[in-house]
């Protein structure tokens, strides 16, 4: 019988061979490149910028801009500051960004629900529509869009839909609500509208809880709100003799539409193209969320006596949710991201309003790190809610 | 055989019930009846159309021909009846299927409630009862993916009583099962079994047949190839294919 020499436990190794020393040793190392590797940027660029005159500073801000910003949701003129202008193109940014997400997120719904369609022909318009536009460079589709609204005929030719929405050169004009004269007596009836509904609301809410079962109560709540406001319209109506709010009719006269509201061409055809291009994204996660719920799960909603639609709103969709957010946030992102390509169609973004602002004051590092700055802090903010309302729903295992 | 005159004993009639998936031929021709309180185990080679057969019964599978009558009503395309009927066959799968979402007791309520119509009280109370019924109470508050495969599948047995169905099919429950589990689940069958449920089992538990079924049906390609009670499947069967088939899973 051979005997086996015990393998030396407890050795004392060299700590060169330690892996939690060595982990710790490239640790600091890797730290030590990175923060050397950015002193050396840094100290270059203000090297550079100090021979060039032009060491970055923020005073500019407060400087009046000189130059015009097409449109801007807050009062802008060229008085204004350079700081007023960055504000003016994060609201726009914001603006296209919010429409964008909320519009490409029902687009891209239903297309994705066409795509699973038995419906031969909407399954396969649903395929092509995807198949095409997510395989088009975004700032090509762009241009295209813009270059088509440019098509468009002039004010005086403009292509009448309906007369309510009107199609032309300068952008596009529709029928807007506006106030009458009588409005102010229509507000108490929005207040009582609102309370009915809430009342209404909490009520139901009660009942359900005391007799114990479960029920939705917010359509009807919905009903009785807009009820009573259209009620109000009514009865002002009829006292008054004025609607205390209409829908304004858009007027061509001479050379322009007077009355409406009127998008212009650059944030029509920026909108049209992220929503267009962001859906297809969309509807595929929204197809793959749904088909990735096994199939045994909704046979066994159905075996249960569930309704099909019971089983899509109860078992099916909080189930595909739950796959459907990260990517879903990655593609918010994306498209709040891609409306920096506004400035190809000089549709006064962020990065247009920031880019205008470099070429006037040269203070192209402040300005740029403000722009990151500002997408980063878009982003990060859009990360943190879905990433709160991910973890809300992750399912539970072990 | 003398059940098939007596229609109030019948619960399940299937007669020349023919399936094809494109051209494969998945049922033939399936006739039989099923009385009341009966229980009958279905077995076969992987293929045969057993599971098949059992799923036209809540038409989670569409029969192209022939009838199904399940207590008194025709499975039709008419949705209405196809809810009926769905409410009163309760359905056990081999992967269990339960809703990872949602907690034990809230799969157990959850038909009660929506398809029912019963309060949450209720359908808690009696979710509890079942729950003990089927011996795992305390996990009420977890959810699916906490607990084993044994326990999942008790508490498939449970959300699919919870709807207090006159008939309940079993898709091969113990199919997915590790070998210790398996009897735990059995057990829950056969006390189902004993207290008079209807029930109809895709399954090789052959032991499990012997001991609770009131008739075996044997199937091969589609087809029923016999039937009869277990002392005679297993003493003298008829067709030479199921004495194959056993020889080689006995």
């Amino acid at each position: 019988m051979a005997v086996a020499t015990p393998p030396q436990q407890h050795a004392r190794i060299p700590f060169y061979r330690d892996t939690r020393i060595i982990a710790i040793i490239l640790q600091v190392v890797f730290t030590l490149v990175v923060v050397g590797g950015i002193w050396f940027l840094y100290t270059n660029m203000i090297e550079g910028l100090r021979k060039a005159n032009l060491l970055p500073s923020l005073s500019f801000l407060s400087q009046p801009t000189g130059f015009a910003i097409s449109e801007s949701v807050i009062p802008y003129s060229t008085e204004s500051s350079y700081g007023q202008a960055f504000l003016v193109g994060i609201i726009n940014t914001l603006r296209i960004a919010i429409t964008g997400v909320i519009l490409a997120t029902l687009l891209g719904t239903v297309v994705g629900i066409f795509r699973m369609s038995s419906n031969w022909l909407l399954r396969n318009l649903a395929t092509t529509y995807v198949e095409i536009v997510r395989n088009i460079p975004l700032l090509l589709q762009l241009i295209f869009w813009f270059l088509l609204t440019k098509e468009f005929p002039r004010v005086q030719d403009s292509i009448n839909l309906g007369g309510l929405l009107y199609l032309h050169n300068r952008g596009v004009t529709m029928a807007w609500p506006r106030e009458g004269d009588d409005f102010s007596s229509w507000v108490p009836w929005l207040w009582v509208g609102l309370a009915a509904g809430i009342i209404f609301y909490i009520v139901r809410r009660v009942q359900f809880a005391r007799r114990d079962r479960p029920g939705v109560a917010a359509p009807q709540a919905f009903l009785i709100s807009g009820g009573v406001v259209l009620l109000g319209l009514v009865v002002v109506r009829l006292t008054g003799g004025q609607w205390p709010l209409f829908l304004e009719i858009p007027q061509l006269n001479r050379f322009n539409f007077v009355g409406g509201s009127t998008i212009t061409p650059s944030f029509a055809a920026l909108l049209i193209g992220l929503v267009v291009y962001t859906a297809t994204y969309i509807s595929e996660i929204v197809r793959s969320g749904i088909q990735a719920v096994s199939r045994g799960q909704r046979e066994a909603a159905r075996a249960l006596g569930l309704t099909n639609g019971q089983a899509l709103r109860l078992v099916i969709f909080p189930q595909a949710l739950r796959i459907m957010i990260p990517p879903l946030t990655s593609q918010y992102l994306n498209l709040t991201k891609n409306s920096s390509l506004a400035v190809v169609i000089a549709y006064p973004d962020l990065f247009y309003v920031g880019n205008t602002i470099n070429n006037q004051t040269g203070q192209a590092v402040p300005v740029i790190l403000m722009l990151m700055l500002s997408y980063l802090s878009l982003s990060l903010i859009t990360s943190l809610m879905m990433n709160w309302y991910n973890k809300k729903i992750q399912l539970v295992e072990r | 055989m003398s059940g098939q005159t007596d229609q109030d004993g019948d619960i399940i009639i299937c007669e020349n019930v023919n399936k094809w998936y494109g051209e494969y031929h998945a049922l033939r021709e399936v006739t039989t009846t099923v009385k009341k309180g009966e229980v009958v185990v279905i077995f076969g080679p992987s293929g045969s159309g057993k599971s098949t057969f059992i799923r036209t019964i809540n038409r989670l599978e569409e029969h192209q021909e022939g009838k199904i009558i399940v207590d008194g009503i025709e499975m039709t395309n008419d949705i209405r009846n196809i809810d009926t009927i769905r409410r009163e066959t309760g359905m056990v799968f081999q992967q269990f299927n339960l809703f990872p979402h949602l907690k034990v007791i809230q799969n157990v309520t959850l038909a009660p409630i929506w398809v029912r119509k019963k309060t949450r009280k209720e359908s808690e109370v009696k979710a509890l009862e079942l729950l003990e019924r089927v011996g795992i109470k305390e996990q009420a508050q977890k959810f699916p993916g906490q607990l084993s495969g044994g326990q999942q599948q008790r508490v498939a047995i449970a959300r699919a009583l919870a709807m207090e169905p006159r008939i309940m099919l079993f898709d091969e429950p113990t199919s997915a099962l590790d070998p210790e589990m398996i009897k735990e689940v059995l057990d829950v069958m056969k006390e189902l079994a004993r207290s008079g449920m209807t029930m109809l089992c895709v399954t090789h538990e052959m032991a499990f047949a012997r001991e609770v079924a009131d008739r075996m049906i044997f199937m091969d390609r589609g087809q029923i190839v016999e039937e009869g009670t277990p002392e005679q499947i297993f003493s003298a069967p008829r067709h030479e294919r199921t004495k194959l088939f056993l020889s080689q899973i006995l």
